[in-house]
């Protein structure tokens, strides 16, 4: 495609970011070698570069951090005033608004996603959430769930690595809110914000033991879930491992909240505004590299609009910019890991021998790192692969409907329902829409917009439990 | 109800006479749809009173009247669900209504199931009575209590409301069958959910004369569904049914682990056994329960819209 106007590289500064080669588990205040002895090495996705290496925690580690977190819950935390508490957290979001810069250029670095998206996304959500948060913690008696809520003791909690340090703080801000101590395990290919995070708690002078971080993989997960001293368990990440999380806590008094997959719809009506549509259909699908559980991966579209929807579609589709993370103007970025890369191309070939038809614009991909094209399949049947499983990479399938009634049951033909769309100009049937939608969170006329007051979780197989908003404090409240 | 009572042992020891009228037992059967068909299994188990008095044999339900009850509950659902919040309420004051009218039969029925005394029975009683009226009234209310907008930093309409989860498998209090039932299975169709109980395994009969009244207030067929049998025989194939949606294990007692690890294949959410077990009707007697056991059967959904020109 002809340009008009080339883009020049507009990378944003490495320097505002100081990692340390190696970090070792954040427990009691302080950093501590793991006594497994292991570690992992986390690379930037763009270009396979090693950014750190951090400590595995094994169970003797996770002990000692659930541990801590008992110790500082009922000796210091759990006791302390709600306005004092909340100080903390008002402390913790001023000065990640101070170091948002700083942040945002590791989080892409450390993740892959595009710094227009961890500078005006990502970065400015977490200091909001703590900052929402924050104001609660002293005002727990007027939140509708009785006149004395007490926290459950320690959370512990496991985050993705989609939107590493925004996970991080819909986990910490409620459960810290509400008097709650924390053990966090941050995915093991995007550890670093949420290292950071621990300096940042030390910056604050939050009690010791208040916040801990065990980094590593699932065996650490593992053991943090499971561990008989944790009150309180939070997940967000696969269906999969959520039903074995699930299982393990049956019989305990362990409470739960599951953040899990999605399929979401996107439903175009034929009165839909069209230009807007196709912008909410690029950001519900490529937003993040499509590495989103709510995002829009199913389009459903109503027949009669498809031939003129779809071409335009294509055009917007071919003006995604695909490159650096770095770089500002770029949209897409890379993809978070080459596992991740692998079930993004088998999914998708997948699709294409099922019988979907393949397209993507025109678009040079880097020769290092992880990258995949933005990617429509068209021609998708119901009981196709990539129409009912997840794909989390930047591949939309298309499906079309004639009647509301078709494009309801199509959209609520899934096993998840965290998310879904509807674009039409007629606020009734609107209404009437997302009233028969069973999913968590339902964006009309718009697609993947967040804030800390909106609660946000998922019906069925997308899990249970809210997060944001009053809903989000009902999980750590007993 | 003396007669049901006379032991056959007495019956052999007296000479044989007949009564002036003989009197009408009543076949206990299970509830399903909105009909009473006895188990497909042919099967029923002999119901004794505290004493051990022979009071009626009830259908002992199989894992297929399990399933079809299941079926018909979600074939409810999407009316009862759709109904207006105000209708609701009319209908299960209706239920309140017409259980008022057989006060004496459910006195009775617990007085004999229980071995309390009537002034006792006649309290769990009203108190039963009461909390239909209680959930009638939550109908219209808790969408307004648990929902609400929320104050999004940006020009966005954001409103979050509460809707039933879906169909929802109830193992009902073993203890408590009169009150007890009524407690768990009152919040679960006030909110809109569709119910597939399993009653007390040891006093099912009041669950029975329930369904004769719910049969009578309006209740669509299917929103209720009430088998009557072993919690141990039934749930394990309601607790990983993938068309439930929720379960409550009040009652589940010794295989509450079992029915959540079960449950956790599909993310079906879980209401654990709370203090009440093993309490009988009294733990029940709470008359303000608030929102704690309609809550667990919510779904939250939250719609964004923008505001413009």
């Amino acid at each position: 495609m002809a340009e008009i106007f080339e883009y020049a590289p507009a990378p944003e500064s490495r320097s505002v970011v100081s990692l340390r080669e190696n970090y070792g588990l954040f427990v009691d205040g302080g950093f501590v070698p793991a006594d497994s002895g292991e570690t992992l090495t986390s690379l930037n996705p763009a270009d396979e570069s090693t950014l750190a290496t951090v400590a595995v925690a094994g169970p003797a580690d996770v002990d000692r951090a659930v541990t801590a977190a008992r110790h500082a819950q009922e000796n210091v935390w759990g006791p302390m005033s709600g306005v004092e508490r909340g100080k903390y957290l008002f402390r913790i979001a001023r000065i990640l608004q101070e170091r948002s810069r700083e942040l945002a250029v590791l989080e892409s670095m450390d993740n892959g996603k595009p710094i227009k998206e961890t500078r005006d996304v990502d970065v400015p959500l977490v200091a909001a959430h703590f900052f929402y948060y924050a104001g609660w913690a002293d005002k727990l008696h007027h939140a509708g769930l009785g006149t004395d809520p007490r926290p459950l003791g320690v959370a512990a909690q496991v985050i993705p690595w989609n939107f590493p340090l925004l996970m991080l703080a819909w986990k910490i801000a409620p459960a810290l809110a509400t008097g709650n101590t924390v053990v966090l395990k941050p995915a093991e290919t995007t550890p670093l914000t949420a290292l950071v995070f621990a300096e940042i708690c030390q910056e604050a002078d939050l009690p010791p033991g208040v916040v801990n971080i065990v980094t590593g993989a699932g065996g650490t997960g593992r053991a943090l879930v499971e561990h008989p001293g944790v009150d309180k368990v939070a997940f967000t990440g696969s269906t999969a491992v959520g039903r074995g999380i699930a299982r393990a806590m049956a019989g305990t008094d362990k409470r739960l909240t599951l953040e899990l997959g999605g399929k979401g719809a996107n439903i175009v009506y034929d009165d839909a505004a069209l230009d807007q549509a196709v912008e909410g259909i690029v950001s519900g699908i490529f937003f993040n590299q499509g590495h989103v559980c709510c995002a829009g991966s199913r389009l459903l579209v109503q027949e009669s609009i498809a031939d003129e929807l779809l071409p335009r579609l294509k055009e917007r589709m071919a003006r995604i910019r695909v490159g650096d993370p770095l770089d500002k103007n770029t949209d897409l970025g890379a993809i978070n890991s080459a596992d991740q890369l692998r079930r993004i191309r088998e999914a998708t070939d997948g699709g294409e021998a099922e019988g979907a038809e393949r397209w993507s614009p025109d678009c040079e991909l880097p020769s290092q790192g992880y990258w995949f094209a933005p990617t429509l399949l068209t021609g998708v049947g119901q009981s196709h692969r990539v129409a009912r499983e997840e794909i989390f990479g930047p591949v939309l399938s298309v499906l079309t409907f004639r009647t509301p009634e078709e494009a309801v049951a199509k959209a609520n033909n899934t096993p998840y329902g965290l998310s879904a769309g509807v674009w039409t100009e007629k606020g009734s049937r609107m209404l009437w829409t997302a009233e028969r939608l069973r999913a968590g969170v339902i964006w009309s006329n718009t697609f993947n917009k967040f804030d800390p007051s909106s609660p946000f979780g998922g019906y069925k197989e997308s899990g249970y439990g809210r997060e944001g908003g009053r809903h989000g404090l009902e999980a750590y409240l007993g | 109800m003396a007669e049901r009572r006379t032991s056959a042992k007495k019956a052999a020891r007296t000479a044989p006479k007949a009564p002036a009228r003989l009197a009408v037992r009543k076949t206990y059967k299970l509830y399903l749809g909105g009909a009473f068909p006895r188990s497909e299994s042919g099967r029923s188990y002999p119901v004794t009173s505290a004493d051990g008095d022979h009071l009626a044999n009830a259908s002992l339900a199989s894992r297929k009247d399990a399933r079809d009850a299941v079926t018909a509950a979600r074939k409810a659902f999407g009316g009862w669900s759709g109904r207006t919040a105000y209708n609701r309420g009319q209908v299960l004051y209706r239920v309140a209504e017409v259980m008022e009218g057989r006060r004496s039969q459910f006195t009775d029925q617990l007085a004999a199931a229980q071995g309390l005394e009537r002034s006792e029975a006649d309290t769990v009683v009203s108190a039963a009575i009461d909390r239909w009226v209680y959930y009638a009234g939550w109908t219209d209310k808790f969408a307004q209590v648990i929902g609400g907008s929320n104050p999004v930093a940006g020009p966005y309409y954001n409103h979050s409301s509460p809707e039933p989860t879906g169909v929802v498998a109830v193992f009902a209090p073993q203890d408590a069958p009169l009150l007890g039932l009524t407690s768990v299975l009152a919040p679960v169709v006030a909110t809109g959910n569709t119910a597939v109980v399993v009653t007390s395994e040891e006093a099912p009969l009041p669950a029975v004369d329930l369904a004769e009244v719910l049969a009578t207030s309006d209740v669509p067929g299917g929103v209720v569904n009430l088998l009557t049998g072993r919690a141990g025989e039934i749930g394990p194939h309601l607790a990983p049914h993938g068309d439930v949606d929720a379960l409550d294990l009040a009652g589940a007692g010794e295989h509450a682990t079992a029915f959540e690890e079960a449950a956790a294949e599909t993310l079906t959410r879980v209401l654990r056994p709370g203090n009440e077990a093993g309490g009988g009707e009294r733990a029940w007697l709470d008359p303000d329960p608030g929102t704690s056991r309609m809550s667990p059967f919510l779904e939250t959904k939250t719609v964004w819209h923008p505001i413009g020109v």
